[in-house]
């Protein structure tokens, strides 16, 4: 049986125009070359720090974005091809969870209004129907049925993402794609929100692909991980896994960066110098060896790491300035 | 107090006058700051942290922001009472604030060496070459490459981290006795985060600066403070050193903040005790205690009319101690 979602070598370039006659004079990799699989029921967390495309690559598989090359199949059907009439069907399984409460719902248009669109759009149900799944829809997301009048200023933050996530399952979808779902929200609240997205999961049997920087979030939410660097997946696997056995450079270094909540246990942090390179006309080769001026880094220029499966469902890029002498090893011999 | 604390806030109360009348947002709190040392304090959005910070630089927002009692001792003087024209020579100089978006701290349309000289010129006798020269030196040691090239950039051409290295500078530029730290590192990535932290930490040892670092993160407390304070709605709930607030919390809401937290060690997808309800609005401030509606244990009226008294429950470690929130057998030790 196919798998829920399937993402084949996306890619998702903007071009970079500039000059009297905006010629394109390059191009932002936001996305480059991604490939991953969710399964029905599962989280996937992704990560990764600002700029590095987890956003893109979210908005690309929801189809919000044309991609330039690859493939999103859902339950083993192609839909990055469909025109946006024949994608309509498919739309309803796959909805998304803004980062912005504020900016993602209509401030002209009540509670009631914003959660019955999705009905509307898809034509489903008479307009009593509607009213009574909206009521049903607030319940669900612990907001009382008298909410459906008001409209998104009188709410606060915490509330707001919570009919964002009433908005988004509404056509009881398989997979939702949240991109920084808590991040906006101040810590009391934010637990709130991750108790419900659990309540729903289970209660509907939804899965997740939950974007975020917050790795101890993320930890808390996900079945699997893939961290993503400057447009790629450098690391993908169990969530447990990747996070006691991390094999690459950078996901080391991030998951060093977590500031502890116990004083007792003041880790040795990795410090990696410099910052995140820009997407736009990004290095050739390992990206990360670049950032750290690795004395290996010249090799990945003529060959770029690849993923490849080192441990049973870890997957790693292997680069010789990232990772250590026994997964190139281990990378070559498969 | 005693004699080794830089500056002490005894009783502060400051208030906006808005339309909707006076409204208190910081209601008679009391703290010091150890000389040498960094004092975290840690509260949601609305809980007076950054008024506070505010306040100890006058700069509250004016004309609605007012200091409406108590005293703010730095050094001898009061910098409540002071006229505003000394006040103009301690920020700055005696006292350096960090702010959290560094975008906006810093003037885009003026290269960054020439905000740099400016606060030095201002506060010093030094030559506009010699001013130069220190800056570059404060460049260096903030640790940007290039530093003489950089004098001559724009905030726009410098990274997120860049630029909050430049702002750490700019406060840093008179040897400042006190820094002020607001949110420092909220609006940057965890790798940039651990960074910019770690040069504070350094910075500390080498200026022997005392630290204010005002964070929503309890992670960067932990990691960073040697004392901490927890405010909530306009009061400090409790304030201890770190090691003994993360091992023996004594109010119910720092308490319950600590649990609310994913942690890296939290058991994956199970619920978190969250905190119910929302952080009330200054409107609705009662006198008593505040925390006591979200508590989830019972309390009467009168607990939310009778201010608790903020005492010293064991040596250093104080708590505002509410019939409701702090555990019997403590009460009852004192």
């Amino acid at each position: 049986m196919p798998p829920l979602l399937e993402v084949k070598n996306l890619r998702m370039h903007f071009p970079v125009r500039g000059g009297v006659f905006s010629r394109i004079k390059g191009w932002c990799k936001s996305v480059d070359e991604v490939s991953l699989t969710v399964k029905a029921g599962e989280t996937l967390g992704l990560v990764g720090e600002s700029g590095c495309g987890k956003s893109t690559l979210g908005k690309t598989i929801a189809g919000l974005y044309t991609p330039t090359k690859g493939n999103v199949f859902i339950d083993g059907t192609e839909v990055s091809l469909l025109s946006n009439r024949q994608r309509l069907p498919w739309r309803k399984h796959l909805q998304m969870i803004f980062q912005d409460p504020v900016e993602s719902l209509n401030q002209r248009h009540s509670i009631g209004e914003i959660l019955s669109e999705p009905f509307i759009i898809h034509g489903i149900g008479t307009k009593a129907d509607r009213t009574r799944w909206v009521k049903e829809l607030l319940g669900k997301v612990g907001l009382p049925p008298e909410a459906a009048d008001r409209f998104p200023f009188e709410f606060s933050g915490g509330q707001r993402q919570r009919i964002g996530i009433a908005r988004a399952i509404a056509l009881k979808p398989r997979l939702i794609i949240c991109d920084e779902p808590v991040s906006a929200l101040d810590v009391s609240i934010q637990g709130q929100v991750l108790n419900l997205m659990l309540d729903l999961q289970r209660e509907m049997g939804l899965a997740y692909i939950f974007i975020a920087h917050d790795l101890a979030v993320v930890k808390h939410v996900s079945d699997r991980v893939a961290v993503m660097y400057l447009g790629k997946i450098i690391e993908q696997g169990p969530m447990e896994e990747v996070y006691r056995n991390p094999l690459h450079a950078y996901t080391k270094a991030l998951i060093s960066a977590i500031p502890q909540h116990t004083p007792d246990k003041r880790r040795k942090r990795i410090l990696i110098p410099g910052d995140v390179p820009s997407p736009i006309n990004p290095p050739a080769g390992c990206a990360f060896g670049h950032r750290t001026k690795h004395p290996r880094y010249a090799e990945t220029i003529d060959h770029p790491p690849q993923l490849h499966e080192v441990l049973p469902g870890h997957w790693v890029a292997c680069s010789p300035c990232c990772v250590e002498e026994w997964v190139m090893e281990k990378a070559k011999d498969r | 107090m005693s004699h080794d604390s830089i500056l002490t806030i005894e009783n502060l109360t400051i208030g906006f006058d808005t339309e909707a009348g006076h409204l208190t947002a910081v209601d008679g709190i009391s703290l010091t700051v150890p000389r040498g040392k960094t004092l975290g304090i840690v509260g949601e959005s609305g809980s007076g942290k950054s008024v506070t910070a505010l306040s100890i630089m006058r700069l509250l927002p004016q004309p609605m922001g007012k200091i409406t009692g108590g005293s703010i001792c730095f050094e001898g003087r009061d910098l409540v009472k002071i006229l505003l024209e000394e006040m103009r020579k301690i920020r700055g100089s005696a006292i350096g604030m960090v702010f959290q978006e560094p975008m906006s701290a810093l003037n885009p349309v003026h290269k960054i060496g020439r905000q740099i000289t400016e606060s030095i010129r201002l506060h010093t006798t030094l030559s506009q070459t010699e001013a130069n020269q220190r800056a570059i030196a404060l460049l260096q040691k903030v640790g940007i490459p290039a530093a003489e090239t950089r004098m001559q950039s724009y905030p726009h051409q410098l990274s997120g981290g860049m630029r909050q290295r430049v702002v750490i500078a700019m406060a840093l530029a008179c040897n400042p006795k006190l820094l002020i730290c607001d949110e420092p590192t909220t609006a940057l990535d965890v790798t940039i985060q651990a960074q910019i932290l770690e040069l504070l930490k350094s910075l500390q040892a080498e200026f022997r600066m005392s630290i204010i670092l005002i964070t929503h993160d309890l992670g960067v407390i932990a990691e960073n403070c040697d004392e901490v304070a927890v405010m909530y709605a306009g009061r400090i709930v409790e304030k201890t050193d770190a090691k003994t607030l993360f091992a023996r919390p004594l109010h119910a809401y720092t308490q319950a903040l600590l649990q609310a937290i994913p942690s890296l060690d939290s058991t994956p997808k199970t619920r978190l005790p969250a905190i119910e309800g929302m952080v009330p609005g200054l409107a609705e401030l009662k006198p008593g205690c505040r925390f006591a509606p979200r508590s989830g244990r019972p309390y009467t009226e009168e607990d939310l009319m009778i201010r608790p008294p903020y005492v010293e429950i064991e040596p250093g470690h104080w708590v505002e101690n509410s019939r409701v929130c702090v555990g019997t057998e403590i009460r009852n030790v004192k």
